[in-house]
Order: C-alpha cells, then structure tokens, then sequence
C-alpha cells in the first residue's frame, strides 16, 4: 500500500523522484521508512540538508566523497546513518536525481 | 603563430591530435602534445593479459608513431596547470603557453587510497588495469591451484565499467580451461546494487553470470583489506573472505589535475556534458574521462567526444556559438568467455536496450545478447583502435550520436529495479 503522504508522488524507475518540487520534510520521513530507516535524527537531516542545498545550487545530486567533504561527517558514520548506498539512500530521500558517479 | 595543446597522448589525447592536424591551419596553429610516458597501451587489452590470451607485447605500440608528423611531442611529466594564465609547467621546469588547451590526462588508479590493499599487492593481492599488475596476475594464475578468488570494485566510477564483468566471466573460461573451476569459487563483491549500471543491462547481465555460478555481493562498499585474516571488510562490517583478491583501486584523475586546483573531490575536471568545454575556462575543453561528464570511461566514449570537441572548439575559435553536443554515446563489447560477446550500445538518457547493431534486423552484431560474432567484433577491436580509431577518423556506420535503428524498447523491464 501506498503511504497517504506518498500517493500523488511521482517516482522514476529506479525510485527517485520525478518532480524535487514535490518535496517536503513529511515525504522524506515516508521515503526513509520505505528504505528501511525507522526516524530521522538530526543527524540524518544535517546529511539530507546538505544535499537540498546541494541539489539546489548544482542541480544533482551529491557523491558520497562531496557529502563527506561537505558535512565532515566520516564515510563510516554515513554508513551507520544510511546503511548500503548512503549517496543513493540520501539522493531519494532529498528528492534529487541518482548520483551521477553511478554511471 | 597560436598554440593548441593537448595533454595526454592516451587514446584521447591521440585522436586529438590526429583531428586537429588535419583540421587546423598550420601556418596559423602549432600543436603540442605532452606525455610522460614514450608508450602507447591498448588499455582493452589488459583484461585479456591475466588470462594468457594476449600477452604484454601484443597491446603497445611507440607513442611518436601514432602522432602526425606535423604535431610537437613533448615527453615529460606535467607539474602544474595555470588556466588563468594558460600557461603548463614541467616537472623540469620548462614552461608552454597556449591559446586552447585539451586536457587528455585520464583517470588511473590509486591503491593507496584504500588501507590494506598494498599489503599483499602483487603477492596474494593483484590489478589488471596496469599492464605490471596484469601481467603479474598472468603469472600466479598460471600456477594457482584453486581456492577463493574474489573481484572487488572499490567504488564507482571506474574506466570501463563492464571490465570488472567480463574479467570474472574469462575468469570461468580460463579455470575450465585449465580444468580446475570445480576448485573454484568466484566472487564478484560490487558497490553497484546489481551487476552493471543500468537496470535492463544488469538483469540481463546478472543471468549470465548466475548461469556461470558467478557470486555477486552487491552493495559491498570497501573500507579496508585486512590481509591477516584475509577478508575484505565493508563500512558496515561486513566481511567477505578471498584466497586471491583482485582489486580495481579508487579511480581518480590525474595528479597535475589536484596539483592545480582544476578537480573535483575525485580530481575530475567539471565539465559541460554537451558541450565538453570545462565550466570554468573557455578555451580549456576535455576529451575522455579527464572531465566529471557522467558517460562511461571508456575509449569508444573518447572517440564518439571527437567530433564534438574538435567542432566546438573550432566554432570557439571563430567566435562563433557552439552547436555540437555530446550525447554520452558508449558502445562495449562484452566478453563473456568461450568465444562469444555482448554488445551494448547506450547514452545519457537512453539504456542498453536489445536488437541489432548496427544495421537495423541485420546486424552483423547483437545488441545485448551473446553471439560469437561479437567476440570477433572485440577482437577485431584492436585493429580498428590502432588504424581508424586513434588517427582519428570514423569508424564506418558508427556515428558519435547513438542511433535507436535497430534497438527494441523492452517496456515490460522499465519498471524493474536493481
């Protein structure tokens, strides 16, 4: 089932949303559930904040190595934070793109 | 007298050089090119080196004879690049000014950047993408009597993206050959959430490789090598455990590029994708996998740019707008072992998709299928690379945009995630 939140959301194929527009804090906290992260701590949203504001200025979304210069947190602590692909987790529940060094 | 000059005489660099020598007017122009390295690799062939089917010998050539007589060569290391005032330096201290300037440096591999990974290098641990380490492997395996024999990428992007594939799928091959693959486990451990890039490749892909009792770890992001205990071990903790470890190392641009301030976190210089021009120097433009363009490193990749950066840069000269655009078109053969290839023919927004190439239902080629005739498409590679490819020049019915004739949209795959 589609959360309420969710359902007039648009997703690609590989589930990144379509529109960034769309965005808002509440889908994010939705899309975390689906990708298997229960809350999001401060923590998450110094990571999530950093790539809005990324995606903002640059128009894509953040690799891994500009999130860990960025924010100065450690690819380990991502890790702990957005287990499996921290970018790609980041990049959907931000609303942006997939990160382009996935080519 | 203006001056262009390229740095870099890889594959791009060289096509470079061959199109512009052919292209500009002498009398106004003189070309350089500088290149630490008096030899020329056939990079595709280091995947073949490991497993005896070519041997160091066969994939070089003298870097001077590639070069048109017109153009200066200059062998030497680079030590800074100053755009503001487009100016290069030698490590010897010898200094050339430019006019346009085409940054053909690449991307090599850093094992350092990974702890752990040179403690068995070369002994237990090894790399193909240099032709040492190919040849190195060459030698252990001959005499390897079996056991557990991981392939590990240490994160995306790398130079041709299907190689980790195709090595572990020769890697099959030569194991059988051999008549030991039953002492054989093969393990392909990948930051990628499946076998390749793209969705419709991947599941494809991913068949293959399970037919040919491939293991793949998908989502493995290494952190460190512990060659103790030998087992490479991810961020969150996982561990897995290899007999031989092959490594494809942290891929980054080159070293003049971070000495320069010209890179991104990977020392990549950013790029506009269509244009090719660097987003900060006008008369600075990127041929290859120097620039952060989002297409695949590869040399197929290099020489469907040509075009593109030559006109556009001939267009900048002028004064004029430019109006070539790069499209990200790549074209891979994928070996698969015991004589037979996939080809895959994709760009930026389109995927690989099935059918014939590249005649519409004819072919000769499968696009996304294996076929013995592709395996002889690759391999007829290596001669198209040294005569048509690297002078410059087109390769008949493949252009620099892809072309969907031929291709058939799988709708049905659209939706599938990987």
């Amino acid at each position: 089932m589609v959360a309420p939140v969710l359902t007039t959301v648009k997703f690609d194929a590989e589930g990144f949303m379509v529109d960034k527009s769309q965005w808002s804090r509440e889908i994010a906290e939705e899309i975390a559930r689906q990708e298997g992260i229960e809350t999001l701590t401060d923590a998450h949203w110094k990571i999530i904040d950093f790539c809005r504001k990324t995606g903002e200025q640059t128009g894509k979304a953040p690799t891994l190595r500009t999130i860990t210069d960025g924010t100065g947190v450690s690819t380990k602590e991502l890790f702990a934070l957005y287990p499996k692909g921290p970018a790609k987790k980041v990049a959907k529940i931000s609303g942006l793109g997939k990160p382009e060094g996935c080519v | 007298m203006k001056t262009l000059l390229i740095l870099g005489a890889g594959t791009g660099g060289t096509m470079m050089a061959n199109k512009m020598a052919s292209t500009l007017d002498l009398k106004e122009w003189r070309i350089i090119i500088v290149d630490k390295d008096e030899t020329h690799y056939y990079q595709p062939g280091f995947l073949f080196i490991p497993f005896g089917v070519y041997r160091p010998e066969d994939v070089v050539k003298p870097k001077r004879n590639l070069l048109p007589k017109q153009v200066e060569v200059v062998f030497g290391d680079l030590e800074l690049i100053e755009p503001e005032k487009n100016k290069v330096t030698l490590k010897d201290k010898k200094t050339i000014n430019y006019d346009y300037l085409v940054v053909a440096t690449g991307s090599c591999i850093y094992p350092d950047e990974t702890p752990g990974l040179r403690e068995g290098w070369h002994q237990n641990i090894f790399d193909f993408y240099t032709p040492a380490g190919a040849a190195k492997l060459h030698d252990f395996l001959e005499t390897w009597q079996g056991g557990r024999f991981v392939l590990n990428v240490t994160e995306m992007p790398i130079k041709c993206p299907v190689a980790p594939l195709e090595f572990m799928m020769l890697a099959d091959w030569y194991f059988q050959k051999r008549g030991i693959r039953n002492k054989v486990e093969l393990v392909y451990a990948t930051p990628l959430p499946g076998a390749f890039t793209k969705p419709i490749c991947s599941t494809m892909l991913a068949g293959i490789l399970k037919t040919k009792n491939i293991t793949v770890f998908p989502e493995f992001n290494i952190m460190e090598v512990d060659n103790s205990k030998q087992v490479i071990r991810s961020y969150d903790e996982t561990e897995v455990p290899y007999d031989v470890l092959v490594s494809i190392p942290l891929n980054k641009g080159a070293e003049v590029i971070k000495n320069s301030g010209m890179g991104d976190s990977l020392d990549f210089i950013p790029t506009n994708k269509h244009t090719l021009q660097t987003d900060k120097w006008e008369n600075v433009f990127i041929i290859g996998d120097a620039g952060n363009v989002p297409a695949s490193k590869a040399g197929s990749v290099a020489h469907f740019m040509l075009d593109i950066v030559a006109e556009n840069m001939l267009s900048h000269m002028k004064g004029q707008e430019m109006h070539a655009s790069f499209d990200g078109h790549a074209n891979c053969y994928i070996e698969t072992g015991f004589n037979k290839a996939v080809l895959i023919d994709f760009n930026y927004d389109v995927e690989p998709l099935p059918g014939a190439f590249p005649l519409p239902g004819v072919g000769p080629f499968t696009l996304l299928g294996e076929s013995v005739i592709n395996h002889w498409g690759k391999l007829a590679f290596k001669w198209i690379y040294w005569n048509l490819l690297l002078k410059g020049r087109d390769i008949p019915t493949v252009h620099s945009h892809m072309s969907m004739s031929g291709k058939k949209p799988v709708p049905a795959l659209k939706s599938q995630k990987i």
